[in-house]
């Protein structure tokens, strides 16, 4: 198997169509090791309401543990907003959501939030913060003591690729965007949640750097078992980095299931439309490579 | 200019006592009004409103209304008191604005994401809003600094001193190296304490907590000096010092003076001057024992404090005073000087001689061709009224100066008559002849010593010294002696001190 990041980037791009299904394969192991586990994140008719619009509607998910679920859809579909109701940055208006099987209605805001790793889209680093005060935000919210916190907060930023030496007591706007969102991933990893969501995390970052975090997302949550909800709005995203995809349309579920399922059995010409996109492009990438002369 | 600077350390002192208190609770006040309007949306208009509409108050009204608000609830209400809260008002829109300001200007997206990582609202706004707000915050704080310095020597005339006793005194005695010394201080002053302010900020944000120390321990010096120096005050104050109040004119400046050094050489207790109170906060400083004594004119409280219309004979007016203040206010008439200081009307010999007059009756035919100038009070003084109605005067327009240049108005045509005063040298120094008032509309203002109630309930010696002043000052006198201030630019202090040795000198030959 070939590790992250050593690929030829040329050839992963020309050859994406093949790829997904062997990054399946990867996963599908994965997956059979977790079948039979327990839900760990369950959400029951979950709606959330502006006035008359329904940003959400009745939107009932189940995500197992180990399981890394993408919500996918255009703007406006309440993909952002289901996630941000799972750790009640948004409290829904009708509906519940469990984590291992509890309420969090039932769990101070504040100590879920503490519970679970949240990847921000515009990364939302504290500028006034060094880099290690901001990886070690949670911890020290969560009363560690310093040489603890200190521990931590290194062996997060070797987990995310960045040399704690250099850049520990930097600021956030020292970095690059790529680093800075490392440094966001590693923030929401510091207090060890079973649970992450990422809200369009690579979203704003440059097309190479967006998969070398990408590649690196994935060793850390094969690394470390982790579940997650992964927001995006990239197709391609979505097929290589989801076990299974829920696509959203205006609120409502349109098709939950693994990406070759929603490939092969489109539910809708919505859901279909969505994935003859990256199939095309990818043709087309390949098509120029086969005519252009040797 | 050394005689000057001789009185800085006392003033500056003063002054950032004012300042820094002010500030202090400006600040204790503003930030979390501040917090508390970014919460709840529905306090935004009636607090900012509220703080805007102090501000709008100019401040020398804003520090003298104080004096009655403050005496109503009867608590201090001259001197330290009523300054500090005016200046504490002041200070709260800029630094409670910008808290606005600079909370509402964080980042929607880091709010979000402080609350992402789970901080409750108390950490969130502890350690990200109010953090990033920190430099619009401080920005406001400086703003504060430099206007309550500003507005700090406005105390002077509610009975705190300041540095703007030198900025009034020296503007009413013409000095002005006193002037001088007074701004220069002040300005001095607002730019240190905003270099302080801003080395904060500057060490906060590029996180050197080495600088944050030693301006925090340079801030921290400055009030502990600050708290000490009050609290001896404090302690001076009940060991028996003698406070000699002065209103806001040259006259008034050298009796302070005259008294003080009476008391000192008679009795050895510690005499200092309060100077530049405004009229009617001079009495009211008396009768709520802030001063212990101070020269008024029996016209002035005949007229203003018993308000009174009527004029009576000179000796009437004097016995009938005398019994008012013992028997209402507990404040004993030491005794008269020896001089009347009357409002008079004046203008240009050569005019008066022109439109050939020489009584306030014959002014009634001309009055609607001429201008005249009076002092801030004079036209709102019930003597004033009483000379209008009583003479059916109508000038063609009223113009309110400042004493010190309603001479110099009236001797180069910029107005034809002044509300003078008969002590004043330049009258004659100006050529300037007094109106007869020949109806007799104008009391009579003898300038007498005034003793507070606890001089008579205690000091009876300090009583003793002041009534060895009675008739020591004809009207000549205190008339050479007002000249040589605002025109020689004497001081005050000097020209009280040979007072005193041809005094002594005089009873020795005795």
């Amino acid at each position: 198997m070939i590790g992250p990041g050593v690929r030829a980037r040329g050839i992963r791009v020309s050859s994406i169509g093949a790829s997904a299904p062997r990054y399946r394969r990867r996963f599908a192991t994965l997956r059979i090791g977790c079948h039979g586990r327990a839900t760990l994140i369950e959400t029951v008719g979950l709606t959330k309401r502006y006035g008359e619009v329904a940003a959400v509607d009745d939107l009932s998910l189940r995500v197992d543990e180990g399981e890394l679920l993408v919500l996918l859809g255009g703007s406006g579909s309440g993909k952002t907003t289901t996630l941000k109701m799972v750790n009640r940055l948004i409290e829904p208006s009708a509906g519940r959501i469990a984590i291992d099987g509890q309420d969090t209605a039932t769990i101070e805001a504040h100590d879920l939030r503490r519970r679970i790793g949240y990847v921000f889209q515009r990364i939302g680093l504290f500028p006034h913060m060094t880099i290690a005060e901001n990886v070690a935000v949670t911890v020290t919210l969560l009363g560690w003591d310093p040489a603890r916190v200190r521990r931590r907060v290194d062996e997060l930023l070797e987990l995310v690729e960045l040399d704690p030496a250099i850049m520990r007591d930097r600021t956030p706007s020292e970095l690059s965007g790529g680093q800075q969102q490392r440094v966001g991933v590693a923030r929401a990893l510091a207090a060890s949640p079973r649970v992450m969501l990422l809200d369009e995390p690579f979203g704003a970052l440059d097309p190479l750097t967006r998969d070398r975090l990408q590649q690196s997302f994935l060793r850390i949550r094969r690394q470390l078992h982790l579940t997650a909800i992964f927001v995006t709005h990239d197709m391609v995203e979505a097929l290589l980095i989801g076990d299974r995809i829920a696509v959203l349309h205006e609120g409502r579920l349109v098709q939950i299931g693994t990406p070759r399922e929603l490939l092969r059995s489109p539910a809708d010409d919505y859901v279909r439309q969505l994935m003859d996109t990256p199939t095309r492009q990818a043709r087309l990438v390949e098509a120029l490579l086969e005519e252009r002369p040797a | 200019m050394s005689e000057q600077l001789a009185l800085l350390p006392g003033y500056l002192t003063a002054h950032l006592q004012l300042t820094l208190l002010a500030l202090l609770l400006g600040t204790a006040f503003s930030v979390p009004a501040g917090v508390m309007v970014t919460r709840m949306k529905w306090l935004d208009q009636p607090v900012l409103g509220t703080a805007s509409v102090i501000q709008t108050i100019p401040s020398l009204a804003l520090l003298a209304i104080m004096v009655p608000a403050l005496a109503a609830l009867g608590v201090q209400s001259i001197g330290f008191l009523p300054a500090f809260i005016g200046l504490t008002l002041y200070s709260v829109l800029p630094i409670l604005r910008n808290t606005v300001t600079g909370l509402a200007g964080v980042d929607p997206a880091l709010v979000e994401a402080a609350r992402g990582v789970g901080m409750t609202p108390m950490q969130r706004l502890r350690l990200v809003e109010l953090p990033l707000a920190m430099p619009v915050i401080l920005a406001g704080i400086r703003t504060s600094t430099v206007l309550t310095v500003g507005v700090a020597t406005l105390s002077t005339p509610v009975g705190a001193p300041s540095l703007g006793n030198y900025i009034f005194s020296g503007l009413q005695t013409r000095n002005l190296t006193a002037v001088l010394v007074g701004c220069v201080a002040a300005a001095v002053l607002a730019q240190v304490l905003d270099g302080l302010v801003r080395g904060l900020g500057a060490a906060i944000s590029r996180r050197r907590r080495g600088w944050a120390a030693v301006v925090l321990t340079t801030i921290g010096l400055l009030y502990g000096y600050t708290g000490v120096s009050l609290v001896q005050d404090l302690g001076a104050r009940d060991a028996g010092r003698i406070v000699i109040g002065a209103k806001t004119f040259t006259e008034q400046y050298i009796l302070s003076e005259i008294l003080a050094g009476q008391i000192a050489e008679t009795t050895g207790a510690a005499a200092e001057v309060a100077s530049s109170l405004g009229s009617t906060v001079a009495f009211d400083a008396l009768r709520a024992e802030e001063i212990d004594v101070y020269v008024d004119y029996s016209g002035t409280i005949w007229a203003t404090i018993m308000q009174r219309e009527s004029v009576p004979s000179r000796d009437a007016v004097l016995g009938e005073v005398t019994r008012f203040l013992r028997e209402e206010h507990g404040i004993a008439v030491a005794g008269a000087l020896g001089f009347e200081n009357a409002y008079a009307l004046a203008m240009r010999r050569q005019q008066a001689d022109e439109l050939g007059v020489q009584g306030i009756g014959d002014l009634t035919a001309y009055a609607r061709r001429l201008v005249i100038g009076g002092d801030y009070e004079f036209f709102g003084r019930p003597e004033w009224a009483a000379i209008r109605d009583t003479y059916g005067l109508s000038f063609a327009s009223e113009r309110t100066m400042d004493p010190s240049l309603m001479y110099q108005a009236v001797a180069s045509e910029q107005v034809d008559v002044i509300s003078a005063f008969s002590t004043d040298g330049r009258i004659a120094a100006f050529d300037l002849v007094v109106l007869d008032d020949e109806r007799g509309a104008i009391p009579p203002y003898d300038a007498l010593i005034l003793a507070g109630p606890r001089l008579v309930r205690e000091r009876p010696d300090v009583v003793a010294a002041l009534r060895q002043m009675i008739g020591t000052i004809d009207v000549d006198r205190m008339r050479r002696m007002n000249l040589a201030v605002d025109q020689d630019g004497t001081s005050p202090a000097a020209v009280a001190g040979s007072f005193l040795e041809e005094l002594r000198a005089a009873r020795r030959a005795q």
